[in-house]
């Protein structure tokens, strides 16, 4: 039982489990903050990107001033972005057997592993997963792709050059695995792999183990997986949530005893509580507006933005907003909109309940037939002719490097009257802004991240009590900006098992037993003897068949001849011989009693010596040596095998056979 | 006895006799049972029963039937107990043997109904009514009630069981009353005997070791000891408080709630508090014995006490203080750098019970805060007070749970994790917070600095720590001393030392105010503050400036609070937009709070108005939330009078109608669905009349007719008595001041308008035909206010001569047709325009006096007398009947 970690980033995971004889990896994500080291890619021409000034080593050397700029003191690489990737040395992809997705934001690295690892196996996730996760995925291809860029810088990779690099260059981790966006292609290739489950189904690999998906009740299909044998269980959490927001609530009971709990995906701000920060929003947002500004709020096409819509539909009257138009602007703005009203059973039980009304699950349906929220593909077309002011704009991506939020904020930075939310958690909102510096719009940071915080996480663990919890190394200590905080960490007992990147963890399972079955007519063969009150005990003689991991008793051939030993069979072939049957021997030979009887037989010249682990009947005038221990007895004697027989019958006087 | 009441007693008593006709409605049987206490209070039982034997027979009856109604034996066996209260009645009860049939042993308790709670209890009010005099004891004694009485303090019935323990209480002040004190330490047959049998069962319960039984013992002497201040008590006390005190040598105490209740109850008893038994000593070893949460209240109790030596408070507030003292000790950013112990090995009871858990930590905080504010309202609150380092400590709680505090210790580091976003503990410190701004002037906090400082070299520095319990015992304060304290008991030094605490870096004045702003704000901006927490901290930002202010001296806010109303008021903003109405509620509360107390203060405005809030308020208007439209209109009406409202929006917000605030107002008490809003304007209306508002003196006739025409159709009846007010006020500007002759002449007074201008400017405005209208209204308190309002417009224009009325005016006899039909329930048709000769003759004609007097009456008085009381319950039984009858 091992689990390899590919992946240092807490929320967007990748592990390797070898349970029994599978290798299942569990989620593959895909760590996106490397992109903050680029420079973002206008969709406009943007003469403030373009001109920024070179950036050259101390020593004068310009070589690298095609690579990088300089922007308000930080310098970044001028390439198309970059993802860090799952550690994928570690262990050979090809032996993968599974991948099992827990969340549509932790399978953005899936092209990587499926397309260029050897990979063959099979990939399980819900329906929502797949489909928002492809629209995830389609986002970040048309928000690369559509914007050309020619050059790929490499030379700064060079580790000799990175170490003379200002930070965080110089600290960036694993660049030369940096990798460049898969293309739509690949995309398709790779989720073609899925194979759609839904919650509670159980699904068998090789016999072996069965793994089940648990809504884990923070986004449309999230799971969590149960992995278990008939004598083992690994739960795996990732990403859950217990607020009552749009998805199915989590289901925890099924998480009950566990040998081990992976317990990832937790809050990636664990002092924000998501309702303030909503509220919080919506205050911003609503002052903004009054005084002529717009509002940005960076976001992913599909998640939170559903309940912030939902949130704003009951509040923008209230505030005087309902003149105020809410622009959505993503290559799959409708998709998404779309898609959510339609996922009607993976929603919480009031959205499920509207769905027979009928009525649309989500309000952002009447906002758009109302005319207050209005979505477009692109800045491009249609919203050129739209655009009004004062306005709000969600749009993509939060890490301000791609999509058409670069072009809003080119536009709005400027003034001070306009405001950008960040409410996405991904990414530091200081160093998604660097390359925009210096900005006059306001910056308000109110991050809204649904997933579990550390009370939960205790209660959790109470609840549930697995005998073992692994988390990433991030969870057994408080935050480094704030290491008083005890409470913000994992406190269970035992202490939790911690991981890092690269590491290799032996779970501490005890692999005792194995389940076995016995055929019918071997088990009414059967003759248990009664040995202890309750506990009766049989022989049973048969051949092991496994076959797909699963053990199977069955009768033994009827028994041959022996054969004279000449020809010596080969191991593999067929069944083995079966020997005549001896009994089985229990009981102890009391030592005393024992020598009065061989006296009877007419042995005298007997002699007793205690050793450390029984005694030894010598009987000198055979020449012979009994040695009897506590599980077994010797009779030594010299080719006398008479003696030896008459000897041998004595000691099993002594002992019950069954 | 009223003679209709007599004659309708036979009837009635023989409706309660008759099994077949069972009384569903209980309450009249409990309102005939207050009727007869009243009767026998002021006459003699006696003779109301010979005069009328249906209520002996009725008794009677109650036992002669097996399958008699519980409720009905309930009430015979107290109604027996009222009548036989008096001695005579009680001999004559006796004679007949009625009452041992009652609570003897061969009565009820054999019965079935016995097992219906009510009538234990019955049986338990009827004998305590009973045991007022002599007689009763013996009586007591022959019929066994005694061992009864000890059964039912176990009762299952918590009911039975507390009426049963006062009971016992009764019996056993009866029994000792008029008889010599029994001599302390005497022997058992110095005790009457009832009261010898009820002591020996308080001793068997206190020593049975079963909480149930300890506690109910505890409960009689509780009660016995706060009833009856004779000094037999204190004979008794000697008696059992061997046993009582044995209770406190337990590891933990079983009881501690009765028993603080106990020690206090004696403590308020004057012959404990001037004897000179050892009752502070056992109070004091109670306070260190029980648990930091069970301590809490007695503590208070004992602060509470008028007279109580000196140490013995010094350690009760020792024991309220030792949390926040803890808390002080957890930030302690530095530990065991001066030779301090680590906070959590010095005092296990208190470290367990602050870090156990965040329910432990949380009940002893807010028990810790709660005592300690109502301590301070207190005119004698315990001195010295630590005013600086309770504000310290509160604030330090109040940065552990927003997690704002850093400390280094490890106690500090569990703390804050316990604390962290724990809601409850952080209303209560604000809750405090807010009350500490009553000893926080700027110039009182450098004097309580001064007071609080003992002499640093009379004290050796290392004991000056409340953790520390390595050290023996050294006494801060000199009263101290005269106490013995129990060895094992957690040496916290007083308060008073932490002056000097080495690490309790106490800031000075000015500072501590500024970081109580700080904090405030901190809570105020802080997106985490629930709702509840925030309306704490906006009620405690109010507390404190407005003590700023008072400290100053002037209305001016003090100039440190300046900077703090310039950070503010951005914060106001926000907390107007946000999505929950309860925030943006208490934000208009607070808003309305402030621009009452300082909307003339030039500082104050100008950071107003730079702001968006009177917009924003403005734009509240239109909540959807009724109680936030409600609060938005008082906050306006507010900013309004202080001149101080947003002006009509300009083109830049084009969304914005062009419509000024006294018609907005009017639209909504005309069109808003709920009451809240539509009160809420009447109140604007009527304050801004009162100050003589510009924005209702233009044309100030016509605004309010139109006010009163919408008023006067409002179906909430507090919105139409605002609307009278509002009509009071009116009335008394268009009167003028009073003929009074002391009243001092004004110079430039306008001269008194005529009686006939008045009521034509009154009809103008369509008073007159409000007030009419509201007379007859279905709700009392409107038509009361109507009536105070005409009576007062007759007195001052149609007063005995004067203008003369149209008694024989056609128009006078449509208008008094008119409000008859009114009376009678019509809605009718408008008056018109009344002329002033036509309102002085119906003014005239009006029984106003009459309908005052009616009004003044409480709704149910014709209902409540006990004649109506008797034929509602013969009523009730006939129409039973009458069903009955119907059937065949």
């Amino acid at each position: 039982f091992f689990q390899y970690c590919l992946s240092g980033h807490p929320t967007l995971p990748c592990n390797i489990l070898k349970f029994k004889s599978t290798t299942i990896m569990l989620d593959c994500g895909l760590d996106m903050t490397s992109t903050l080291n680029f420079l973002p890619l206008p969709l406009v021409q943007s003469p403030r990107l373009s001109n920024l000034p070179s950036w050259s080593l101390k020593d004068g050397n310009a070589y690298l001033d095609k690579e990088l700029k300089e922007c308000s003191g930080h310098v970044f690489v001028d390439s198309v972005p970059e993802f860090c990737l799952p550690e994928t040395e570690l262990i050979d992809m090809s032996t993968v057997d599974v991948i099992l997705i827990s969340n549509y934001h932790c399978m953005m690295a899936l092209p990587y592993i499926t397309e260029h690892t050897g990979f063959t196996g099979t990939v399980y996730a819900t329906e929502p997963t797949l489909q928002i996760g492809r629209l995830l995925m389609e986002e970040l291809v048309n928000f690369i792709e559509r914007v050309p860029k020619a050059q790929s810088a490499s030379l700064w990779k060079n580790k000799d050059v990175q170490r003379l690099l200002p930070s965080p260059l110089k600290d960036a981790v694993e660049v030369s695995t940096w990798r460049r966006c898969y293309s739509m292609q690949e995309v398709n290739s790779a989720l073609s792999k899925i194979q759609l489950v839904g919650y509670s189904q159980k699904i068998e690999l090789f016999g072996a183990v069965q793994v089940t998906p648990l809504s884990s009740g923070y986004a449309l299909g999230s799971s969590n997986w149960v992995i278990q044998s008939h004598y083992e269980k690994v739960s795996y959490v990732s990403g859950s949530s217990l607020l009552t927001t749009h998805p199915q609530p989590m289901d925890q009971a099924s998480l009950k005893n566990s040998d081990v709990l992976l317990l990832t995906g937790l809050t990636q701000i664990p002092t924000a509580n998501p309702d303030g920060m909503v509220g919080e929003f919506c205050s911003n947002l609503a002052l903004t507006v009054r005084n002529g500004g717009n509002v940005l709020v960076p976001c992913y096409p599909s998640g939170v933005i559903y309940d912030l819509l939902e949130c704003l539909y009951q509040y923008i009257d209230s505030a005087g907003l309902s003149n105020v138009p809410f622009y959505f602007i993503s290559p799959v703005a409708n998709s998404s909109l779309e898609f959510s009203q339609i996922f009607a059973e993976w929603l919480c039980h009031n959205k499920q309940t509207k769905v027979y009304l009928p009525e649309p699950p989500f309000p952002h349906a009447e906002l758009i037939q109302t005319n207050k929220l209005k979505h477009y593909p692109s800045i491009h077309g249609d919203f050129s002719n739209d655009f009004r002011q004062p306005c709000v704009v969600f749009t993509g991506h939060p890490s301000l490097r791609f999509g058409d939020v670069v072009h809003f904020l080119e536009l709005w930075g400027k003034s001070s009257l306009n405001t950008v939310i960040f409410t996405e958690p991904d990414f530091s909102y200081l160093d998604a802004l660097a390359p925009y510096q210096p900005l006059a719009m306001k910056c308000i940071y109110c991050p809204i991240d649904t997933r579990l915080n550390f009370i939960q996480v205790s209660k959790l663990l109470k609840e549930v009590q697995p005998l073992h919890v692994v988390c990433p190394e991030q969870y057994t200590q408080p935050p480094p900006t704030q290491s008083h905080r005890m409470d913000l960490m994992i406190d269970c007992q035992p202490p939790a098992m911690s991981y890092r990147r690269a590491e290799v963890l032996a779970l501490p399972f005890k692999r005792r037993y194995e389940k076995i079955e016995i055929m019918p007519e071997l088990a009414d063969s059967l003759v248990p003897m009664e040995i202890k009150p309750g506990i009766s005990l049989a022989t049973v003689s048969a051949v092991l068949h496994t076959k797909d991991n699963k053990h199977v008793l069955q009768p033994p051939p009827r028994s041959t001849q022996p054969t004279s030993g000449k020809k010596r069979k080969r191991v593999s072939d067929d069944i083995p011989d079966c020997k005549v049957l001896k009994p089985l021997l229990s009981g102890s030979i009391p030592v005393e009693q024992f020598v009065q009887t061989l006296e009877k037989h007419g042995f005298s010249d007997i002699k007793v010596e205690d050793t450390a682990k029984g005694h030894i009947v010598l009987l000198q005038e055979a020449e012979t040596l009994i040695q009897i221990e506590e599980d077994s007895t010797h009779i030594i004697c010299d080719n006398d095998e008479m003696l030896r027989v008459r000897l041998r019958d004595l000691v099993l006087k002594f002992l019950q056979k069954f | 006895m009223d003679p209709e009441c007599s004659r309708l007693l036979p009837a009635l008593c023989a409706v309660l006799a008759d099994p077949r006709q069972p009384m569903t409605d209980d309450t009249c049987l409990e309102k005939l049972l207050d009727w007869f206490k009243t009767v026998t209070e002021t006459e003699s039982s006696l003779l109301l029963l010979q005069e009328n034997p249906c209520l002996v027979e009725l008794l009677s009856q109650a036992l002669k039937f097996q399958d008699v109604s519980s409720r009905i034996l309930s009430f015979s066996l107290r109604l027996a107990g009222i009548f036989a209260a008096q001695e005579n009645c009680f001999q004559f009860l006796q004679q007949g043997e009625l009452l041992l049939g009652l609570f003897g042993e061969a009565g009820p308790l054999g019965l079935p109904a016995w097992n219906v709670p009510s009538v234990r209890s019955g049986w338990i009010q009827g004998l305590c009514s009973l045991a007022k005099h002599p007689s009763a004891e013996q009586f007591l004694v022959d019929c066994g009630a005694v061992d009864t009485i000890f059964s039912l303090q176990e009762d299952s019935s918590l009911f039975v069981a507390s009426a049963a323990s006062q009971l016992l209480v009764q019996v056993l002040s009866l029994s000792i009353q008029g008889r010599a004190t029994p001599q302390l330490g005497s022997s058992d047959g110095d005790w009457p005997s009832c009261a010898q049998s009820i002591v020996g069962y308080l001793e068997e319960s206190l020593r049975s070791g079963a909480t149930p039984q300890i506690t109910q013992a505890l409960k009689v002497l509780t009660t016995t000891f706060g009833r009856c201040h004779h000094s037999w008590t204190e004979a008794l006390w000697m008696r059992l408080s061997p046993l009582v005190t044995c209770l406190l040598e337990k590891d933990t105490v079983p009881t501690a709630h009765s028993l603080a209740d106990l020690f206090l109850s004696m403590a308020r008893s004057p012959t404990f508090g001037s004897s000179d038994c050892d009752l502070w000593v056992t109070l004091a070893q109670t306070l260190s014995c029980l648990s930091p949460t069970q301590a809490g209240p007695l503590a208070l109790g004992i602060l509470k006490l008028h007279v109580c030596p000196q140490a013995l408070k010094t350690q009760a507030f020792d024991v309220l203080l030792q949390p926040l003292a803890c808390v002080l000790e957890a930030a302690a950013q530095v530990p065991g750098s001066s030779g301090l112990p680590d906070g959590t090995g010095s005092n296990p009871t208190m470290a367990d019970a602050l870090l156990a858990s965040t329910s432990s930590c949380a009940a002893l905080l807010c028990q810790s805060l709660a005592h300690l504010g109502e301590l301070q309202a207190l005119p004698h609150s315990p001195r010295p007070w630590p005013q600086v380092l309770l504000l310290e400590a509160t604030m330090m709680t109040l940065r552990f749970c927003s997690g704002s505090a850093v400390p280094i210790s490890s106690v500090g580091g569990r703390l804050c994790g316990i604390l962290a976003s724990c809601i409850r503990v952080q209303r209560a410190a604000l809750d405090f917070l807010g009350m500490l701004s009553q000893g926080t002037g700027a110039c009182e906090v450098s004097s309580s600095v001064m007071s609080h400082t003992p002499h640093p070299s009379s004290v050796p520095l290392h004991v000056l720590s409340g953790w520390d319990s390595a050290d023996p015992w050294v006494p801060c304060f000199p009263e101290a001393q005269a106490c013995t304290f129990p060895a094992g008991t957690w040496k916290f030094l007083g308060w008073g030392c932490w002056g000097v605490h080495p690490l309790a870096s106490v800031p000075g004045p000015q500072e501590s105010v500024t970081q109580v702003f700080a904090i405030l704000l901190e809570y105020l901006r802080s997106p985490e503050s629930s709702p509840t927490v925030l309306k704490k901290a906006f009620q405690a930002t109010l507390r404190w400036l407005l003590s700023m202010s008072k400290a100053c001296g002037s209305n001016n806010p003090d100039p440190h609070t300046q900077p703090f109303l310039r950070e503010l008021f951005p914060v106001m903003q926000k907390r107007l937009c946000n999505p929950c109405w309860e925030v943006r509620d208490s934000a208009l509360e607070f808003l309305t709070h402030l621009t009452t107390h300082w909307g003339g203060q030039p500082d104050f405005r100008e950071a107003l108005l730079a702001s968006d809030v009177p917009e924003l308020t403005q734009q509240l208007l239109q909540d959807p939330e009724a109680y936030v439209r409600a609060s938005a209109v008082t906050a306006m009406g507010q900013l309004a009078s202080q001149g101080l409202h947003a002006t009509p929006s300009g083109p830049e917000h084009p969304g914005a109608k062009q419509k000024s605030l006294p018609q907005e107002l009017l639209h909504i008490l005309s069109l808003d669905s709920e009451g809240f809003p539509r009160r809420a304007v009447m109140q604007v209306f009527t304050q801004w009349l009162q100050d003589g508002h510009p924005a209702m003196a233009e044309d100030l006739e016509q605004f309010m007719a139109r006010v009163f025409q919408v008023v006067s159709r409002d179906l909430d009846w507090e919105v139409r008595v605002q609307g009278l007010e509002l009509a009071r006020v009116f009335l008394a500007q268009t009167l003028g001041p009073p003929d009074c002759p002391y009243a001092v002449a004004l110079p430039a007074a306008t001269p008194p308008t005529s009686p006939a201008e008045v009521l034509r400017t009154l009809g103008r405005v369509q008073l007159l035909e409000f007030a009419f209208r509201a007379l007859f209204d279905c709700d009392r308190p409107v038509a009361q206010k109507s009536c105070d309002l005409l009576l007062l417009l007759r007195a001052r224009t149609a007063p005995g001569g004067g203008l003369q009325g149209a008694e024989c005016n056609p128009e006078a006899v449509t208008v008094e047709a008119a409000l008859r039909a009114w009376q009678a329930g019509e809605q009718g048709q408008p008056l018109g325009e009344l002329v002033p000769e036509v309102v002085v003759a119906i003014l005239r004609a009006l029984d106003l006096e009459g309908l005052q007097a009616t009004l003044a009456e409480s709704s149910d008085h014709v209902e409540q007398s006990p004649r109506s009381l008797l034929q509602d319950m013969l009523a009730a039984v006939g129409a039973l009947g009458g069903h009955e009858a119907d059937c065949y």
